[in-house]
């Protein structure tokens, strides 16, 4: 079966910086990605590119391609392309405080979605509102959509933009950290919602995040991201069982957990290169405890391992 | 039992909003009746979601807002009611490390300068070699001095932000989210850092943030707020909590561990708006255990070594 989104080797430049070099990426119907990485690691980037985005910030996929449905995204028109966003993919960004208009009434932001691409009228389009509101377990969905976005709580603002998000029934959502600007309690019920979203509706979902515990609570895979290439891809229970990247590895172990003693918690010395100043061999190498001559020299090649695949020349021994 | 190095007596503050013609004011208790005591050496933590009153409670402590009521006592001296130029020389011994290492650093200074304005603030001359000493004590290269702050990354410039409040030797230091935009990965890298500068300097700290987890893991003692009122003093950092807003804060973290995936958000809803609290417990609303009890009558902490305002402790 043709995955629904499926990155070919891709390497994305913006001017003569090489900013994501040959990240390939496959997510099915009904499955929940994971892309992970700290700041400046490429993420969003890679969410522009599964988008078609990269145009807004003058930036271009310099090899390889992007294919959703099996359709290669460079060979659509810019017209197809505006068809596909907001239609079968959706998008989720990370600030809902900055992603609605401010001077226009939320049920109308949502409204426009539905009439612009699935052709509704405005009495159809406002029903579609008010039951995805609902299903969004929004209160009083009738008052909300009459509600300006600055009557509402950042929890409830996130709420609006991922019915936005589904107003156009997309099959992909790609949600760019989501839950980075919210409360903890409230992160819970945002994370919540979007695993309700694939499992109920069989939606595909991307979503991009820094917290190893929400891919651990909601993705089926995982994608590591570091400066720009993939570190490591693959299932989530095996690769939280024994990553085999040390950059994997590292980012599970600095989340703190319960019951840890104070100065037992590993975080990541140095911080991620900039994409002018990429390091020799294994980008990794200067921040990694495993680095040896060896990996400043040579680039690690992406190896299979079980049904996924890491970049290390370190790669544990598989066990016996 | 060692002299306390803060006391915080009953600290409120009133903030006032709106009003003109015609409109009434509205006013908003950000921090209400808050009392505590911090040892000398001991690492407090404040937790609680946005809006609980943390932040303005960090600042009223070293009176960069001035309290509705209440007071704050540090060894010994009343801060509330001390003359301007008194002031000035008692905040020589209190510091503040910001959250925003990318706003709390002016993009024009370099390094240096930026470590040289506590002095010229406090009018002392800048001891010969104190500079590279400040750097190196913070984990960053003596070069960076005649650095700016754009050429630095995120966790490099919460370091020089540490050095800054570092630089006359406080007492002191309150901590407003320090690693709250900082990359998880990089957060115990300055955990780290501010614990062993703890030890070397025999600091006290407040330590504000909205992770319980990390929180837990760092302090002594930690205080849990809720919509500027505190509903738990944690007396461990493994103490089990008793408020079930505690609790609920500790079951919305996501362990890395895809085995122990949940099922449930811990909490429906969202914190009310400040302004028109109900009258009973301001949790009562988002609380699985509240009673007709919880809704009208406002719990207050209870006297114990564990204190804990709520009617239905767990």
């Amino acid at each position: 079966m043709t995955p629904l989104l499926e990155l070919q080797n891709v390497s994305v430049s913006i001017g003569s910086a090489q900013l994501l070099d040959g990240v390939s990426l496959r997510l099915e119907r009904g499955q929940t990605l994971g892309l992970v990485g700290e700041s400046g690691s490429g993420k969003s980037l890679t969410a522009m590119a599964a988008m078609g985005l990269l145009p807004l910030i003058g930036g271009h996929v310099s090899a390889g391609s992007v294919s959703f449905d099996g359709q290669d995204l460079a060979s659509l028109t810019d017209p197809q392309r505006r068809a596909l966003r907001g239609r079968r993919i959706g998008f989720v960004t990370q600030n809902p405080m900055t992603a609605l208009d401010p001077v226009q009434r939320i049920g109308a932001q949502i409204d426009v979605v539905s009439r612009l691409h699935l052709g509704l009228t405005k009495s159809a389009a406002r029903a579609r509102t008010l039951d995805l509101l609902t299903q969004l377990r929004i209160p009083e969905a009738h008052a909300v959509a009459e509600a300006w976005p600055h009557q509402l709580s950042g929890g409830m603002k996130q709420r609006i933009v991922i019915a936005m998000a589904l107003a156009g029934d997309p099959e992909l959502i790609i949600a760019d950290e989501p839950t980075t600007a919210l409360d903890v309690t409230v992160q819970a019920q945002i994370i919540q919602i979007l695993a309700a979203l694939v499992r109920e509706k069989g939606v595909a979902l991307l979503l991009i995040t820094h917290d190893m515990g929400v891919v651990a609570q909601i993705c089926d895979r995982v994608a590591v991201l570091y400066a720009g290439r993939l570190a490591e891809e693959g299932a989530v229970a095996p690769i939280f069982a024994a990553p085999q990247h040390p950059y994997t590895k590292a980012l599970i172990t600095c989340i703190q957990q319960e019951g840890m003693a104070r100065g037992t918690l590993r975080g990541i010395p140095g911080a991620v290169p900039s994409a002018r100043q990429y390091p020799t061999g294994c980008r990794f190498h200067p921040r990694c405890i495993k680095a040896t001559a060896e990996c400043a020299a040579h680039t690690p090649p992406l190896v299979a391992k079980g049904d996924g695949q890491a970049a290390c020349l370190h790669l544990p021994e598989p066990a016996l | 039992m060692t002299a306390p190095m803060l006391q915080i007596e009953a600290l409120t503050k009133r903030f006032q909003t709106g009003g003109g013609f015609l409109k009434r004011p509205r006013a908003m208790l950000a921090v209400r009746d808050v009392s505590l005591t911090i040892a000398k050496g001991e690492v407090v933590g404040v937790v609680g979601e946005s809006g609980c009153g943390k932040s303005t409670l960090a600042r009223l402590v070293l009176r960069l807002l001035e309290p509705s009521s209440g007071r704050v006592i540090m060894d010994g001296t009343d801060l509330t009611h001390l003359a301007p130029k008194a002031l000035r020389a008692a905040r020589k011994r209190m510091a503040m490390v910001f959250q925003d290492p990318y706003s709390s650093l002016d993009p024009r200074f370099s390094v240096a300068d930026v470590l040289t304005e506590p002095f010229t603030v406090q009018r002392r001359p800048l001891p010969p070699g104190q500079i590279a000493e400040m750097l190196t004590a913070v984990g960053l290269p003596t070069h960076m001095a005649s650095s700016h702050p754009h050429q630095l990354s995120g966790g490099q410039r919460q370091r020089v932000g540490i050095a800054r409040a570092l630089a006359l030797r406080p007492e002191f230091v309150v901590l407003d989210e320090p690693t709250a935009s900082l990359d998880v990965s990089i957060q115990a890298q300055i955990i780290d850092l501010l614990a062993g500068l703890r030890d070397e300097m025999g600091l006290t700290y407040l330590f504000i943030s909205h992770d319980l987890g990390l929180v837990r893991y760092f302090c002594d003692r930690i205080v849990v707020m809720y919509l500027g009122a505190v509903v738990e003093i944690l007396p461990t950092a493994d103490a089990k909590p008793r408020h079930p807003y505690t609790r609920a804060l500790i079951d919305s973290g996501f362990a890395p561990d895809p085995t122990r995936r949940r099922a449930i958000a811990p909490l429906s809803g969202e914190i009310p708006s400040p302004f028109d609290l109900p009258p009973g417990c301001a949790f009562a609303g988002r609380c699985p255990h509240a009673t007709d009890h919880c809704r009208t009558e406002r719990p207050v902490l209870d006297a114990t070594t564990h204190p804990t305002a709520c009617f239905h402790p767990l």
